[in-house]
């Protein structure tokens, strides 16, 4: 049987060569998705900003603006109704009523007899209500985790190499996270607690790479001491290139079958991973190898004390 | 590289026949072979999360304001007690404004007295040497208590464990059904009830705290400073329950909802549903003797400071046994009946989340679930296959091992599965082949490089265990961290993230291994089709 190669046996791409014109581009883009973040804001879920959601799927296909208008004639104010998964399937979003438990448990209410009454074989999925006080605390939270999240992955990088690669590891983190949160902002998906796990999973994920190429680099670091660093990084690259390509192929191939096919509540989860996985091994390539090339890692740059070299694993 | 004992094989045998068998009874939940499967054999089976299965979650609140009340109320109580004791202490003017107690004692020669019994009554605090509430004298005459930080603390948690478990008794008065009750941080109690179809049902039986009192209607009182809600001294105004007006009763409590033993629907001689209760010995015995001093006069029934009714007292009641009459509804009775059978919760609970999913969206979740985990899952195989081969089928191999051992683990520990949790599954079959790909193309590339086939094995599965231990550590920060911070279905998610991470290692890498260990040592293979 003749074996696929998705990429041909030594391969010399010159990666570094674009790597200015890369490195600029992905901080634009970065401070881009913040700016366009910052200013559009997020379409955030009830998780965070506290409010109803009832999600509905119909017997059959129903007018929209039907809908709205019978929702909003039960005067529980900004009512937003958006379809969800199928045509068939939608969720309702009220804002917080003001008259705390009771007057959401009315509300609620409500609107489920509204829809049993008015469209015969309507199933009500799900009810979710949260207040202000708990979404408060998701939110903070979930910002907490990511930040830390970054941060302990960074120090560990920093531990197990050096810690120029712990930098470069952040800054990798901080672009990826940047710039799901711009397609987030962007797309207008919804962001839920499911969008913060996902975030999490990049954070750890999309580093895979990172690690992979980084720990190449020290390798042929110890290997060829002569070599520039430039070239050194375009063969750690080239060397790691294959098993970039299947790998995050394996992973894309998982991940979409779920997007396409796997439920509709964890679609937003899907496609942040999906996405994180796919910037991330840019950036594996094009954050954090250039950034080893400012901070100046040199063979030197890993000490005596290192364990390996103790071990006796021979500099060449 | 060939090096691999019989021991170990036995070893990573065992680890994987173990796993297969601890599978087995999550995957056949649910259809006939369930009930085929040996009773000898392990039967832990993963629990299906709320957004699965269907059902409520929701997180309750103490009611700062209201645990301070009640507080003040019981220590009134207490207090008012304790002075009616021999030496009787008389006391008036008694006043919970602004959150302590005080009241003046009329003889001032009796205010030491008065002190001196009230700081025995006040309870000692672990510890701190502090004790659970300050008793002060201001204008010589004025006796004020202070709940002190400490005590309030206490009390919070005292309170909340009590209302933990009156809240479990409220939704599973039979103790039969897999609910979840647990308290939360400080102030917070978190419910879930698999399968509710109705949670508004469930939050009313919550939501109510279900303080029964008795006490005599106050005669005396002006009905033109009732509506204005003033009462005479030892007495204070309620309003009535059906919205009727307000209503001046005794302050001093005849008998509380604390001495039921039996709480149940019934129905009056009119047909209209009521709640028959039942006192213990000494409640028993309180009602009869308070019932019959006041034979003519009206009591008035009090649920939560609202009273329901104030029927006249015709004769002494001197069985136990009452029935509280109102405008119930049969429904509205039977809840009632149920929150009194279980106790009053010492603090009022707001609900500050719900989450509510219906059995049939947590079916298609599943269904849906499980055809993206299959598919995603040949997905990869037939991509590994063509991309390596023999070395492909033994990284698949390892790749439905670890499906089962991811399971196995879960049941073992009664992990949780939910609907994100699935996507960690499939998230953890595409990751779990990189130790694989990393293995493999180290292997493809020391053989480019001129080795010999067994040291090119051995330097790949060698030198890509450093890369592959490193990137599962950083996916295990993460995943820690998601479950430390995340709740439910979040935690969920990590915790699958996290039994993959440490079962993929095992299969990814000392499980191809082995395989490939045994091949080389059975075959002798001359090239390597890699």
């Amino acid at each position: 049987m003749k074996l696929l190669k998705l990429v041909p046996e030594n391969t010399n791409v010159d990666f570094m060569r674009w790597r200015n014109l890369a490195v600029v581009l992905s901080s634009l883009l970065t401070i881009a998705s913040l700016a366009f973040t910052a200013y559009r804001g997020l379409n955030l879920g009830v998780d965070f900003v506290g409010g109803q959601m009832i999600r509905v799927t119909f017997a059959q296909p129903i007018d929209v603006e039907q809908l709205r208008g019978r929702v909003l004639g039960l005067h529980l104010g900004e009512a937003s109704i958006q379809e969800f998964g199928g045509p068939k399937s939608y969720q309702i979003r009220l804002p917080k009523p003001e008259g705390g438990d009771a007057a959401a448990n009315a509300a609620a209410t409500q609107v489920k007899q509204l829809v049993t009454a008015s469209y015969p074989g309507a199933r009500v999925d799900s009810v979710e209500t949260v207040s202000g006080k708990v979404s408060e605390e998701l939110a903070d939270d979930g910002a907490k985790a990511i930040g830390l999240a970054m941060l302990g992955i960074a120090v560990y990088i920093w531990f197990r190499f050096e810690w120029q690669f712990g930098v470069g590891a952040l800054l990798t983190l901080a672009h990826d996270v940047s710039m799901t949160l711009g397609f987030f902002a962007f797309t207008r998906l919804q962001v839920d607690l499911n969008v913060v796990a996902a975030i999490l999973t990049i954070v750890g994920y999309s580093l895979n790479d990172t690690v992979v190429i980084y720990d190449r680099i020290r390798e042929d670091l110890r290997k060829y001491r002569k070599m520039a660093i430039l070239p050194l990084l375009n063969l750690s690259l080239n060397e790691t290139l294959a098993r970039t390509v299947v790998t995050s192929l394996t992973v894309l191939i998982a991940l979409g079958v779920l997007m396409a096919i796997g439920p509709e509540v964890i679609f937003g989860l899907a496609i942040a991973i999906f996405l994180g996985v796919l910037i991330g091994t840019y950036s594996s390539i094009y954050i954090s190898a250039p950034v080893l090339v400012w901070l100046k890692v040199t063979p030197d740059s890993f000490l005596k004390t290192d364990e390996e070299e103790k071990a006796g694993t021979q500099p060449a | 590289m060939l090096e691999f004992p019989r021991w170990k094989v036995w070893i990573v045998s065992l680890v994987v026949a173990l796993g297969v068998l601890f599978s087995i009874p999550s995957l056949i939940a649910g259809t006939t072979l369930a009930s085929r499967w040996p009773s000898w054999l392990p039967h832990e089976k993963i629990s299906l999360g709320l957004d699965l299965a269907g059902g409520s979650h929701l997180l309750l609140e103490a009611d700062a304001n209201d645990a301070l009340k009640q507080r003040l109320q019981a220590k009134e109580d207490e207090v008012s007690t304790e002075l009616r004791r021999d030496p009787r202490i008389e006391i008036g003017d008694i006043s919970t404004a602004g959150g302590r107690l005080s009241f003046l004692v009329r003889d001032p020669t009796q205010v030491d007295a008065a002190v001196e019994r009230l700081r025995k009554l006040s309870q000692p605090l672990a510890l701190t040497g502090n004790r659970d509430w300050d008793v002060q004298v201001v204008d010589q005459t004025r006796v004020v208590l202070i709940p002190t930080p400490g005590g309030t603390v206490k009390a919070l948690k005292d309170a909340m464990s009590v209302a933990r478990d009156v809240v479990r008794r409220r939704i599973d008065p039979g103790g039969t059904k897999e609910i979840t009750v647990i308290t939360e941080g400080a102030d917070r109690i978190l419910v879930q009830v698999p399968g509710v179809e109705n949670p508004e049902q469930l939050k009313k039986l919550i939501g109510q705290t279900a303080r029964l009192e008795f006490k005599l209607v106050d005669m005396e009182a002006n009905p033109a400073d009732v509506q204005q809600g003033r009462a005479p001294p030892g007495s204070q105004v309620l309003p009535m329950a059906d919205g009727s007006g307000a209503i001046a009763v005794k302050r001093r409590v005849m008998v509380s909802g604390d001495q039921l033993t039996k709480a149940s629907q019934g129905f009056d001689q009119d047909g209209r549903p009521d709640i028959n209760i039942v006192f213990d010995t000494a409640g028993a015995r309180r009602f009869g003797r308070v019932t019959q001093e006041n034979v003519g006069k009206p009591f008035a029934i009090i649920l939560d400071d609202k009273v329901l009714s104030a029927p006249n007292i015709n004769e002494p009641i001197l069985g136990g046994q009452a029935q509280i009459t109102g405008s119930f509804t049969v429904q509205s009775a039977n809840d009632l009946a149920v929150a009194l059978a279980s106790g009053k919760l010492p603090v009022k609970l707001n609900v500050i989340e719900e989450r509510t999913v219906g059995p049939d969206l947590g079916k298609d979740s599943i269904h849906k679930g499980v055809i993206a985990s299959v598919i995603g899952t040949v997905g990869v195989m037939i991509f590994m296959l063509i991309t390596y081969g023999r070395f492909g089928v033994y990284a698949n191999i390892a790749l439905i091992v670890n499906a089962f051992l991811i399971l196995a683990v879960m049941a073992i520990f009664n992990a949780t599965l939910t609907l994100p949790g699935i996507a960690g599954f499939i998230l953890t079959i595409g990751a779990a082949v990189d130790a694989n790909v990393l293995i493999n193309e180290r292997i493809r590339e020391e053989i480019r490089r001129g080795r010999r086939l067994i040291d090119a094995v051995e330097t790949g599965y060698r030198e890509a265990f450093r890369a592959i231990f490193d990137a599962n550590v950083t996916h295990v920060i993460s995943a820690a961290i998601m479950a430390y911070f995340g709740s439910g279905p979040v935690r969920g998610f990590a915790v699958v993230l996290m039994i993959g991470v440490v079962t993929s290692v095992f299969t990814a890498v000392y499980f191809t291994r082995m395989l490939v260990a045994l091949w080389i040592r059975r075959t002798r293979p001359r090239a390597l089709h890699i």
